[in-house]
């Protein structure tokens, strides 16, 4: 059984981008004729000399009007060997939320560079983007191989001139690969004109990827989303704790202790609706059961008494603002939600804001505006049971929302606990 | 021991983790259910999601009058399997109550009416948040959507003013008067309803099946012959081996030729096809290209 691979790429309208995703979706047939009929149609209509498969992934009216992607677009295409969930992002800064969200979710980054170019303020960019929400997997595509004569030097030139610039980011995984995409050079299959490259194409080179090692197996993290009581005669006491394993693997007879209370118990059982299961990990939705009576509620976290995660209040965080309509700036109060515990937060302290381009850090910044990245200090009215965001995805991201709009304005990444 | 979940099971994992952040942040949630394959899979995912407990929510059907008779008895028996509350919403209360006209001529459907009915309901049982079964490998508009889609007062959605949606960090905030349309099973395909049907068993209306069906062309479809479709001049009726890919009203939903009798069948003919089924089987998506941006703007799913 094939599992599921979710990837991010970003790009504007001159990389390719939308150029390789629509090969890769029509060479793995994942594109349908009606489809297909609708975009030579639409591209007809606006007077387009060729078939513009950007028009396959650009899916509202303002994008097609105006020939720009707005916002994220999921696509979904399967291999015998995997299901692929592509995060389509636009490139430009201006949608630097757009795509820290989707970059938030996936496996591999997907990052296009011009070999002509080689690489561009936006790689820089989407680069430190992947690094920051901990993408473990880049893969770059030099791309418009074909416009540098399948030249190795040129393709060497590139990444060479990558990683000098990745080693100042922290990435686990960087792969590079010679394509072209709109001739489809390394994109499914292996390409003749570039002898010279002995890696594997695109498509099998994400088959590949291995990813269940991303997820962190070592530190049990449950956090509580909902109480099952059934109240019915044949559960008279059936009390389960229904929640996504967010860390860690989980066994019945497990010595368990809950936050905040700090009981301790055991696991009796994890439950689902086909019977009792051995172990769960990480995605999977279950209900544990305990040994012991103890009041537990939603938002309260399950982990082993020898590896807890921090209790604090005062918490150290990378953030990613998302309002157009306010900007960040200390003292103010936002609610935050992190993983199940939703509680209000008062911002400390902007520490520094970043220039996404250069990495430059201005540590005189009064306020974080939109699309604008920074690390601050704040405090929470619960405590929160966090986990640095590099060692745990779940239990270290949260969001905070604007308690007037109910906006969503803050993406957030945390880095510990800081001073109180 | 192998820790990695087989693909069925990672959306399975997501879709239950959705449906119980909904149960324990909103006050009154209900399950759209309109019989066909997507919200049959999304109701065994919610029986998942609280096993051993019931569904803590309704489930409701807008009820256009135009329906398959399989449906709606499958509709009933599988409601009162799960010991769920079923609410019907009905299409002809809202036109006898004159909040809507009938369209007329041979191409009247009440797909659009049934927006009007919808958001009456939602007024009526104060619902502040609607499980839809949509998916985002359905539709471009589609494709843009999260996974909690915002909605006003008018039931509207604003593509342009869509809250970011991060991690598996939904935010379910509203004012009164607004609610949410939850799409928890945004990211499957329609070979991953069928694998999931197949893997888990689950029942389905006998109209998925190949059977024997007297139909008439229009548009390039076969729709079944029926009570509320005047048909031109021309359409003539003939007898002919389909199925259903998709369960909408019976005046705009097309057949397939097929005689895919098994879901085994059905998989291997929705992997080889080379049609979107809503390009092949749905008249009212062929209206424009941004048919389906603009009837969701108005409060549409």
């Amino acid at each position: 059984m094939s599992e599921i691979l979710r990837f991010a790429t970003a790009g504007s309208v001159d990389d390719g981008k939308s150029t390789l995703i629509g090969r890769l979706l029509y060479d793995t047939k994942s594109i349908f004729e009606d489809q297909m009929e609708a975009v030579e149609k639409t591209s007809e209509k606006m007077g387009s000399e060729y078939v513009n498969l950007a028009l396959l992934t650009d899916g509202l009216r303002a994008e097609r009007e105006q020939g720009i992607t707005i916002d994220v677009a999921y696509r979904y295409f399967a291999t015998p060997k995997r299901k692929f969930i592509i995060a389509d992002t636009p490139g430009h800064i201006q949608y630097t939320r757009n795509m820290v969200t989707g970059a938030s979710t996936a496996d591999v980054a997907l990052i296009l560079v011009d070999a002509r170019n080689g690489v561009i303020e936006q790689s820089r960019r989407h680069s430190f983007i992947a690094s920051l929400l901990r993408i473990p997997h880049i893969v770059v595509c030099v791309n418009k191989m074909d416009l540098v004569d399948y030249d190795e030097e040129a393709f060497n030139r590139v990444r060479d001139e990558f990683r000098d610039f990745a080693m100042r980011l922290d990435v686990p995984d960087l792969s590079f690969i010679p394509v072209s995409a709109l001739v489809g050079d390394n994109v499914v299959d292996k390409s003749d004109n570039m002898p010279w490259y002995d890696g594997s194409p695109l498509l099998s080179h994400l088959e590949t990827i291995h990813t269940a090692s991303d997820r962190n197996m070592v530190d049990v993290r449950f956090p509580v989303q909902y109480v099952i009581r059934p109240m019915s005669d044949e559960y008279h006491d059936y009390r389960g704790y229904a929640g996504t394993v967010a860390g860690g693997v989980l066994k019945p007879g497990d010595d368990v202790v809950v936050l905040p209370s700090g009981f301790e118990s055991t696991i009796k059982s994890i439950d689902t609706l086909e019977g009792t299961v051995d172990e769960a990990f990480a995605p999977m939705a279950v209900t544990v059961r305990l040994n012991d009576e103890i009041d537990i509620s939603r938002g309260d976290m399950i982990c082993r008494p020898n590896n807890q995660p921090v209790v604090t209040q005062d918490v150290d965080a990378m953030i990613c603002w998302m309002d157009e309509t306010q900007a960040l700036s200390p003292r103010k109060k936002y609610a935050i939600k992190h993983t199940t515990r939703a509680g209000r937060v008062m911002v400390k302290d902007i520490n520094y804001r970043l220039d996404i381009n250069t990495l430059h850090r201005d540590e005189d910044a009064t306020e974080i505006k939109l699309n604008e990245i920074g690390r601050i200090s704040f405090r929470s009215t619960l405590p929160l049971f966090i986990d640095e965001y590099r060692r745990n995805r779940e239990t270290g991201s949260f969001v905070l929302i604007d308690e007037a709009s109910n906006a969503t304005v803050a993406a957030g990444m945390i880095l510990g606990e800081s001073a109180g | 021991m192998s820790y990695e979940l087989s693909h069925l099971r990672e959306l399975e994992a997501e879709s239950i983790h959705i449906m119980r952040e909904v149960a324990a942040e909103f006050e009154n949630p209900a399950l759209m259910f309109s019989g066909g394959k997507d919200s049959i899979v999304m109701l065994r995912l919610a029986e998942k999601a609280f096993s051993p407990a019931k569904i803590p929510y309704p489930v409701l059907h807008i009820d256009t009058g135009h329906n398959f008779k399989e449906v709606i008895d499958f509709r009933d028996r599988r409601t009162a399997e799960v010991g769920a509350r079923l609410i019907v919403a009905s299409v002809q209360d809202t036109i006898d109550q004159g909040r809507v006209a009938e369209e007329t001529g041979a191409r009247a459907s009440r797909n659009r009416l049934q927006t009007t009915t919808l958001l009456d309901a939602i007024e009526e049982h104060r619902f502040d948040a609607l499980f839809g079964g949509a998916r985002r490998d359905e539709e471009k508009a589609r494709a843009k959507e999260r996974v909690y889609s915002f909605r006003d007062d008018f039931g509207q959605w604003d593509p342009k003013a869509q809250r970011p949606e991060l991690w598996n960090l939904y935010n379910g905030r509203i004012k009164m008067g607004e609610h949410i349309r939850v799409f928890p099973i945004s990211n499957w395909t329609e070979l991953d309803i069928w694998q999931y049907i197949a893997d888990d068993k689950v029942d389905i209306p006998s109209i998925y099946f190949a059977h024997q069906r007297r139909v008439f062309e229009r548009d390039g479809m076969l729709l079944a012959e029926n009570d509320f479709v005047e048909r031109m001049e021309g359409e003539e009726v003939f007898e002919e081996t389909v199925r259903y890919r998709t369960v909408g009203d019976i005046t705009i939903t097309g057949a397939v030729e097929s005689a895919a009798d098994t879901v085994d069948k059905i998989i291997e003919e929705v992997a080889a096809t080379r049609q979107t089924e809503r390009g092949a089987t749905r008249a009212d998506d062929r209206v424009s290209e941004a048919a389906m941006e603009d009837r969701k703007k108005e409060g549409y799913f």
